[in-house]
């Protein structure tokens, strides 16, 4: 055991660094797409259903096709991560764009009716009651999207992208258990950490009624 | 002199052309509370929510003191009138003092003019500003919350206060302990007060004039003791719809 930390402990180290790194990166940028579609949407949720239906299809192609389909692409084939971001920033998607959208749709129409009575600007409802009423919904959908991508990042080994799921793969090619379980425990408790912490910014954030 | 707000030939029909509102016309005078009656559906809320636009009029025009809402820069015209409503509407989110305070926050004014307007009206509206200031919503008794939001509606010093049935949800002896409290806040401040009611005897207690709609349709606005003696047949139905109870246990005596 020792001798195999010490054999893999550095890489296992800039493994998970690498995995965090893919995961943050396409969380960022599926939260930057998907909080202000999902606001757009509540201004017009005639288009809720079909956006909502998209996005819902991204989540069904299976992993290992996803990160397959995107290979050939021109420029995202070049780098393996890049093609792992795009993917995970897909999956990610359609909990932070349904639970914007439900999040908003969700508050009490009384208060949004006085805060149009009271004069507040189409902004300072937004930023100031609709945005924070909702927080804990989109922190709730940020949190499963979160937990999801860091279980799919490890698929992003297959395209080379690095991360835990090199040490999962390598092991199984060598059916080395030690190998394959050097990659899973640490991308569980990637996982867990996530699920904890989004869970207590998620409490902090709800709003007694 | 131009009335606080007047309806001139309003009418609204929804989308789907059912007509709301049939060409009302209604002068409410400067500093006067006007009671509207009706039945559920009469059009009594959208009649109110045609003066801050919450609702746009599809015929004729609203005025406030002479210059027509529809001409009115939106944002302004609402701050220029509190709203108060039946379910409150206060921000879950907020303490009691920045409810009250929010509409000045909306206008950007310091913080330490809000905290100190937000003290003078909880005080105002019978709450102890010390026991009050810090809690939330959902720490309040529907009274309380009900005084919350009329220290919101009362926060930028509106010439104009709409309320839509604003006791409505509290319990008779609660209601009345309201009643006076806006009574006596009236005497003081001089508001041009809308109020919607299904109320009779809330709007015999508080108004200066008492309008009756009936289908869309104004069928009477006069002073309270008209509004008893009148023998309009909508007017006698409305007000035979209240103490029947009393009615039929002195007719068995």
């Amino acid at each position: 055991m020792t001798r195999f930390l010490a054999q893999y402990g550095s890489q296992i180290a800039t493994l998970t660094m690498e995995h965090l790194w893919l995961t943050s990166a396409a969380m960022l940028f599926a939260a930057a797409i998907a909080i202000p579609a999902g606001i757009a949407l509540t201004r017009s949720p005639g288009w809720a259903r079909p956006v909502i239906g998209v996005a819902n299809v991204l989540q069904t192609i299976p992993s290992l096709a996803m990160f397959g389909f995107l290979l050939p692409l021109p420029w995202f084939g070049e780098r393996a991560a890049r093609i792992a971001i795009v993917a995970l920033t897909a999956y990610a998607l359609l909990p932070i764009l349904r639970n914007t959208y439900a999040g908003i749709r969700g508050i009490d129409p009384a208060v949004l009716e006085v805060a149009r009575a009271l004069g507040l600007t189409g902004r300072q409802r937004l930023f100031k009651v609709e945005l924070p009423l909702a927080a804990s919904f989109i922190l709730a959908g940020l949190r499963t999207a979160t937990v999801t991508c860091v279980g799919i990042a490890t698929i992003a080994a297959a395209v080379g992208a690095g991360g835990l799921g090199e040490l999962i793969f390598r092991g199984v090619a060598s059916v080395d258990n030690r190998l394959v379980l050097a990659g899973a425990i640490p991308a569980a408790l990637l996982a867990l950490a996530a699920d904890g912490i989004l869970g207590i910014l998620e409490k902090l954030t709800t709003v007694k009624r | 002199m131009s009335a606080a707000i007047e309806f001139r030939d309003v009418s609204f029909a929804t989308r789907e052309g059912r007509p709301i509102l049939d060409s009302i016309s209604l002068a409410l005078e400067e500093g006067s509370v006007t009671a509207v009656l009706g039945r559920s559906g009469c059009g009594k809320t959208t009649l109110l929510r045609t003066v801050n636009r919450m609702i746009e009029a599809t015929q004729g025009e609203v005025l406030v003191r002479g210059e027509s809402v529809a001409s009115t820069d939106l944002i302004a015209l609402r701050r220029s009138m509190g709203y108060v409503i039946q379910e409150t509407g206060l921000f879950p989110h907020f303490t009691v003092e920045r409810n009250v305070g929010l509409v000045l926050e909306a206008q950007g004014r310091p913080r330490d003019e809000r905290q100190a307007r937000s003290r003078e009206l909880l005080h105002s509206v019978g709450l102890a500003p010390d026991a009050f200031s810090r809690r939330y919503p959902h720490q309040l008794s529907g009274g309380q919350r009900q005084r919350v939001g009329l220290g919101r509606a009362l926060a930028a010093d509106p010439p104009i206060l709409l309320m839509d049935e604003p006791f409505g949800a509290l319990d008779p002896l609660t209601r009345a302990e309201m009643q006076d409290m806006l009574q006596g806040l009236l005497a003081r401040l001089r508001k041009t007060v809308l109020l919607v009611t299904h109320d009779l005897d809330e709007a015999l207690y508080l108004a200066d004039r008492i309008a009756l709609l009936h289908e869309g349709r104004l069928v009477a606005h006069v002073p309270p003791e008209e509004f008893v003696r009148s023998a309009h047949p909508k007017v006698r139905a409305y007000i035979g719809a209240f103490h029947r109870g009393e009615r039929s246990r002195e007719a068995q005596r």
